[in-house]
């Protein structure tokens, strides 16, 4: 996994609650087997409007999204994350995320950052009315920047240490946990017998 | 200080534990379906890993599966490729499959109880968010990304943050023409889909107990739709008897020395919830959803909100944009809406138990013209049993459609799909925009009402059915 530290990119409104992960990638999409080529299936069913604002320049060049509360619920697919990955997302930005969401993102390198409902609401405006303005992320300062002057806006994000720590390195998890495989074969050889088996 | 039955649960599995990191949880029991492990099975490949237990792993094929011509190859060449990825994949790791056209094939949650290897006191996981069902039998079960898959399959354990504990005490009992499925349905709209989030759930009481384990199922299957991680009920003497007997359950002295490690799993009384959330049970009566969250329902008998109604301008906001998508007028009453097809199935309610109700209920009785109930066993076992108790005679005496078993139109990955603006009150958990087909409709609804409805042909409760000639 890439390191991740900050990142400066377009930022997209998406004024919307419950941004659930069968709006960000259908269903009929998981049948890849794959983890690219998932972009052309972001958020499909909106994207059907020419007025979804996905499908406007310069928001369409986002990599930054900032979404409302519960952002990423209903189904487990890690596909939700590829997709915004495929498309060229680095960033999501909402109030509240959804566990598996937020898990998965953390997994694959996309930033989930968890900010107050004002902060979403005030970028949402700022980047509603200066389409193609930048947002800017802090990893090592949980800081999330955007316009400039007396209305700037600057706040903190929220992310547990792990999951930061791990962006910030790079590290792939797996590799992490087999460096405790002592444990683990501790753990198993006081397993109770009466324990079910599929073999 | 006391601690409840999940914390008891998650301590017995922690692995590794160590400040400031999440801990490090044995995994009891891995369950596999097509969508969500190929990626998992690549990645193991590229950095030439093994599946480190494949004894405690286990493959059904049910998401991608056709529920008619099931002697034929399934027709759709991506859904087959996804198929036959994972019979590799299980071959190549040695996982034991149940592919399609085996007896022990069906949707991974049925599938997991009915073989007897979902037991009390278990981590169990999948690549589904549905896998909380298995919460029924007092585990920790909890849904996973594809990275996790390939983290569990190469390491049988999960780094995992513990989440608050939160009690839902049921008090009172369900009235009798109530069901599990309108507990956790009026539960969710009570407590919004964001509720549970960040906890682990305990479902108690006395309303509870009285549950048959298939309902219990069905009340925790539903936990992550108001957000939790995972829900959990106690076991008990219902659960023992569900288990015994069952080809992956323990026998002779070990089934003792389960019990009495099983008998210890429940939350002491001096335990600490972070949370407690309370719902009377008797003032629980049929309830439909009529928005695209499982949050926004109301009980049948009420009419469709008005978005003003809401005070939270979200909450607001998302309601109008539900009753454009649904095709509804505030107001409406719920018993008017006219539904095209009725969906009976998913790992909700697609068990044996179910489709009793549902045969009952339609026995004698026909399917209303321009309406279409399909009805999905959730496994082939349930509809083995359901043949072998004449439920499909009656099923398709009345007009039904009898299928082969899988999610089918849970999802609607496989052709069962509805058409755009076509309407369904569908016995699955979700009623997310396009879920069940392109511009579909759903109602969640239990199966009571979903074959009520479909013999009136709108959204209706087994007591709006004419009596019976002769009954
Ligand atoms: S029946 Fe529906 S919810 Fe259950 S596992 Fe299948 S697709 Fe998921």
């Amino acid at each position: 996994m890439e390191k991740f530290t900050s990142h400066t990119g377009v930022g997209i409104p998406l004024r919307r609650s419950n941004v659930d992960t069968d709006q960000i990638i259908p269903a009929h999409w998981l049948k890849k087997v794959t983890r690219d080529g998932f972009e052309g299936g972001l958020f499909e069913a909106w994207r059907k409007d020419p007025e979804f604002i996905l499908n406007k320049s310069p928001y369409d060049k986002a990599t930054v999204l900032v979404a409302g509360p519960d952002c990423g619920t209903g189904s487990s697919r890690e596909h939700a994350v590829w997709a915004l990955q495929n498309y060229g997302f680095k960033v999501v930005i909402s109030s509240r995320f959804a566990d598996i969401f937020r898990g998965n993102s953390g997994k694959a390198g996309l930033l989930a950052a968890q900010v107050d409902d004002k902060v979403v609401e005030r970028l949402w405006e700022y980047l509603e009315s200066n389409p193609g303005a930048t947002v800017s992320v802090d990893l090592e300062a949980r800081t999330v920047k955007a316009g400039e002057g007396p209305d700037a806006i600057e706040d903190s994000f929220t992310i547990d240490d792990y999951t930061r720590w791990r962006l910030l390195e790079g590290l792939d998890d797996i590799g992490i946990t087999l460096s405790h495989a002592d444990a683990i074969d501790a753990y198993e050889s006081k397993r109770p017998g009466f324990k079910p088996a599929t073999l | 200080m006391g601690r409840t039955l999940a914390e008891k649960v998650w301590d017995d599995h922690v692995v590794r534990s160590h400040e400031g990191e999440p801990d490090l949880l044995f995994i009891d029991l891995h369950l596999i379906h097509e969508v969500t492990s190929p990626q998992a099975f690549d990645g193991l490949r590229m950095a030439g890993r093994p599946v480190r237990r494949p004894d405690l792993t286990l493959a059904t094929e049910d998401h991608n599966i056709p529920t008619t011509d099931l002697d034929k190859p399934i027709a759709d060449l991506v859904s087959r490729t996804q198929v036959e990825t994972l019979r590799r994949n299980a071959e190549e790791f040695g996982v034991r499959l149940h592919p399609m056209g085996d007896i022990d094939q069906g949707i991974v949650h049925v599938v997991g109880p009915q073989l007897g290897l979902t037991q009390p006191g278990m981590t169990i996981v999948c690549g589904d968010s549905h896998t909380a069902t298995h919460g029924a039998f007092g585990s920790i079960a909890f849904g996973i990304g594809t990275s996790e898959v390939e983290h569990v399959l190469a390491t049988q354990t999960l780094s995992q943050a513990k989440p608050k504990m939160m009690a839902v005490e049921v008090t009172g009992e369900l009235p009798e023409d109530s069901t599990a499925k309108d507990l956790i349905l009026a539960l969710i709209a009570q407590e919004t889909t964001g509720g549970g989030q960040g906890y682990i759930v305990e479902y108690r009481g006395e309303a509870i107990r009285k549950l048959s384990m298939e309902a219990r199922m069905t009340i925790c299957n539903m936990s992550i739709e108001w957000g939790a991680k995972a829900g959990l009920i106690a076991p008990d003497q219902t659960t023992y008897d569900y288990l015994k007997g069952r080809p992956s359950a323990p026998t002779g002295a070990e089934w003792d020395a389960a019990v009495a490690y099983w008998d210890t799993l429940v939350s002491d009384d001096d335990a600490h919830f972070d949370k407690v959330v309370t719902i009377d049970a008797s003032t629980v009566a049929p309830f439909v959803t009529w928005g695209t969250n499982p949050g926004q329902g109301v009980p049948l008998s009420a009419s469709v909100p008005d978005p003003a109604s809401f005070e939270d301008p979200i909450q607001r906001e998302a309601a109008e944009k539900a009753l454009t998508y649904m095709g509804l007028t505030a107001g409406t009453p719920m018993r008017d809406i006219k539904v095209d097809t009725v969906f009976v199935g998913s790992c909700t309610n697609g068990r044996i138990e179910d489709l009793r109700v549902a045969a009952n209920i339609i026995k004698g009785r026909k399917v209303a013209d321009d309406t279409r109930i399909l009805v999905v066993p959730g496994s082939v076992r349930v509809r083995l049993q359901a043949e072998e108790e004449g439920l499909d005679v009656i099923f398709k005496d009345a007009g039904a459609e009898w299928r082969g078993a899988g999610c089918s139109m849970c999802l609607g990955m496989n052709p069962d799909q509805l058409a755009p603006g076509e309407r369904s009150a569908s016995t699955s958990n979700r009623n997310f925009e396009g879920r069940q087909g392109k511009g579909g409709r759903t109602h969640l609804v239990s199966p009571d009402v979903a074959i009520a409805t479909g013999v009136l042909g709108h959204l209706a409760s087994p007591a709006d059915l004419p009596e019976l000639a002769g009954a």
